[in-house]
């Protein structure tokens, strides 16, 4: 059985990934099932999907523990302890990064044995977001080696049909492009036997005891700990404030921000908390004067490394 | 026929479509909501003959419900959760009206803390109700239980409302090949709707679901209601019986997995059963003799089919995911009550609580309780109760106190049972 899991972030299409991956296993006469997992769904938070593919009917259920091909849709989830994306992966698992660095230095970053693979998606435009999905699936098809370039033409035909021919035709172009590129890597992910209950490690249950009310009822016991929670790090696209533009109205900006991420300072200049922002950009929408403009997170942080290097 | 990938929440819609339900009154709540979308998807196309109707809480849709179905028409209705327990007054209400209607309910794990994946709570506060239940173990299975249970609620014979349970997120987000019979057969399987006396008309009045007062009437209607649902497993089996000569597919009361010969079972509702199925294959590989006993049907209750099936059993690990505060398991107590002084009856039941919150269960946990069944057999002594509950599953926890900035050190001198302060 191959046991596939996709990282990404909400808006992304991780889980049109995983609809179109298992759909193409299905097409393919293989038994699958493919889920996606989310929380409170948010654009830019950490979200993973996973499909299951096998000849016989599958009983596995929930999570993939041990996946034989993890997809990393946005290499900036990497460093997030929450996203989970290298857990349960060993040095049998083929890793896909969506990523403009090489494989060489993801195999060093992550002190990584296995196989790493890269494939570049240019996301500075924001309409590009939505093809990540596409794109790594492309590539994932290939990797499987199980999978027709036909049979995934059709499942991304039948799985994007309801967003309109435009949309289904960009994604068949970058898809097909990504399972072209991996070519000569055709075939690398193999599905791994599953648990023996002959050798298995005991888990490590614990009996909990008895707390205290006031640690064990589920209260926050003061005020702005979400502080804590470095919800900037789900941005994809930066807010940057012209304050040579920005004439200092009743601060519209700051009242759209859902997340309360856009401070008035003592001289009535509006400033971006960006450990917070989100990248949700309604800002940049709402500004009378047009004085806030977008632009890529990754090249915002570039230019930073750039600055202080100097 | 044709074979499809659909979530179990798309494949409680098909089998409302295909029973052609006439009325679907709604309130969405996660991780339900699919379910509502589609149907009224279908209804807008006019893919689907329904009235839909949206209210304003689960408590008036489950009144709308039963009010609807007291007028003879076939009604779907679905929610979960804490939208089952907001309407639970209706609930016991209109089972009480003997007015049958299919309600899907996504099982999610309850309030507080309020979280979105499943346990089984949820279903079980709706135990006792009247209502019957089905619950599910793969999205094929929630599109066959949706067929089936039409003909049980509707039956003269049993005449009360069923609940067809699926987990949240495991079934109802999670997509598997259905396979989907045609209109024709669904229709030929499950028939019309005959409201015979429970038929309502503005124009003949007639007065249901009445107040008495005196305990005599009152446990009248009451155990009338008890021997209906335990009337329910008699004809459950006939017609699941008639569903698999049609369809191909059995589905028992209560599904027994490679128990011939087994020395333990593993005893489990709902989908994570799936995984137990696994676990029994792999344990099987390596010799050991185990099985899986999952009842579908818990209300009523299958007490009759677990007898047969547990009987010259050594022991049985019990696997709740659910939580009776003060108690324990719930499944786990049921089974031992069915099983007490019976002939045969395994000496040994082990209690487990799991997957509470959607948690997972790993193989290891399957292999291990298992193993503790087999020591407990050995040695002829039940261990206490144990939560699956790793050392990383408290870490996390004590991550997330310090954040909210519990003071571990005032606490700990504060209370003599504080031993866990120190992992």
């Amino acid at each position: 059985m191959f046991r596939v899991r996709f990282h990404g972030r909400g808006g992304q299409g991780m889980k049109a990934a995983s609809r179109i991956l298992g759909n193409a296993f299905f097409l393919e006469g293989y038994e699958v099932q493919d889920a996606p997992r989310y929380g409170a769904e948010r654009r830019g938070a950490p979200i993973f999907a996973y499909v299951r593919a096998g000849r016989e009917p599958i009983n596995e259920r929930g999570i993939i523990r041990h996946p034989d091909l993890v997809i990393v849709a946005d290499d900036s989830l990497i460093p997030v302890p929450g996203a989970g994306v290298m857990s349960g992966v060993d040095s049998r698992t083929v890793v896909l990064i969506n990523s403009e660095e090489s494989p060489k230095v993801w195999k060093q970053r992550l002190n990584f044995e296995g196989d790493v693979f890269t494939v570049p998606v240019e996301t500075a435009d924001r309409a590009e977001l939505r093809f990540i999905g596409v794109t790594c699936v492309g590539a994932a098809a290939r990797l499987l080696g199980a999978i027709k370039r036909e049979t995934l033409s059709e499942a991304i035909r039948q799985e994007l049909a309801s967003l309109g021919s435009d949309i289904v035709q960009i994604s068949l172009s970058k898809a097909l492009a990504a399972f072209d590129s991996m070519q000569a890597q055709a075939g690398t992910v193999t599905p791994v036997k599953t648990a023996s209950s002959a050798h298995f490690q005991p888990p490590d249950w614990i009996d909990l005891s008895l707390e205290d009310a006031r640690a064990s009822a589920p209260a926050i016991h003061a005020g702005a700990t979400s502080i804590e929670v470095r919800t900037g790090l789900w941005r994809t696209l930066r807010p940057v404030i012209d304050h040579d533009r920005c004439n200092r109205c009743w601060w519209v900006c700051s009242t759209f921000c859902p997340d309360g991420a856009i401070n008035v300072d003592t001289e009535g200049r509006p400033q971006i908390d960006y450990d917070h922002c989100k990248g949700c950009m309604i800002c940049v929408a709402q500004c009378p004067p047009h004085a806030i403009r977008a632009i890529s997170e990754r090249e915002a942080q570039a230019a930073e490394v750039e600055e202080a290097s100097k | 026929m044709s074979r499809t990938l659909l979530t179990g929440n798309g494949a409680a819609a098909w089998g409302a479509r295909l029973a052609r339900v006439d009325y679907v009154p709604a309130f969405p709540i996660t991780p339900q909501t699919e379910i509502i979308e589609t149907i009224a998807k279908w209804v807008d196309t006019g893919e689907m003959d329904a009235r839909m109707v949206t209210l304003e809480s689960e408590h008036s849709m489950i009144t709308a419900a039963g009010a609807a179905a007291a007028t003879g028409v076939r009604v779907f209705t679905a929610t979960s959760s804490q939208g089952l327990l907001y309407g639970m007054e209706m609930l016991y209400s209109v089972a009480g009206w003997r007015a049958p209607f299919v309600l899907v309910n996504v099982s999610r794990g309850l309030s507080s803390p309020l979280t979105l994946e499943p346990d089984h709570n949820d279903i079980l506060a709706a135990r006792d109700s009247g209502c019957l239940q089905i619950h599910c173990s793969t999205c094929q299975e929630v599109f066959d239980s949706m067929l089936i249970a039409y003909r049980l609620a509707e039956d003269e014979r049993v005449r009360l409302p069923v609940i067809v349970n699926l987990d949240g997120f495991y079934l109802s987000f999670t997509r598997e090949p259905v396979e989907l019979p045609d209109q024709e057969s669904v229709r030929d399987y499950v028939g019309s709707y005959d409201p015979e006396t429970t038929l309502f008309r503005a124009s003949a009045p007639s007065s249901q679901g009445v107040a008495v007062l005196g305990g005599g009437p009152y446990s009248y209607f009451r155990y009338e209601l008890h021997l209906a649902a335990r009337n329910a497993l008699r004809v459950y089996d006939q017609v699941a019986g008639e569903f698999a000569g049609r369809f191909g597919r059995a589905h028992r009361a209560v599904e027994a997995y490679r128990m011939e010969d087994a020395d333990i079972a593993f005893v489990m509702i709902g989908s994570f059963a799936t995984k137990a199925r696994a676990a029994v294959d792999r344990l099987r590989d390596d010799g050991w003799r185990v099985g899986l006993v999952r009842p579908r049907l818990l209300r009523p209750f299958p007490a009759a089919h677990l007898q047969r099936l547990l009987a010259g059993k050594r022991g049985a690990a019990v696997i709740d995911q659910n939580l009776s505060m003060g108690l324990g398991g719930v499944l786990h107590s049921e089974v031992a009550s069915a099983l007490y002084g019976q002939d045969g009856a395994p000496p040994t039941l082990v209690s487990f609580v799991a997957g509470l919150g959607g948690r997972d269960i790993a193989d290891e946990e399957f292999f291990e309780m298992a193993a503790v069944t087999k020591r407990a057999i050995d040695k002829d002594e039940t261990p206490p109760p144990r939560l699956l509950y790793t050392e990383a599953e408290l870490r996390e926890v004590r991550k997330l106190q310090a954040i909210a900035h519990v003071e571990y050190e005032q606490l700990r001198g504060a209370s003599g049972a504080n031993e866990g302060w120190r992992r």
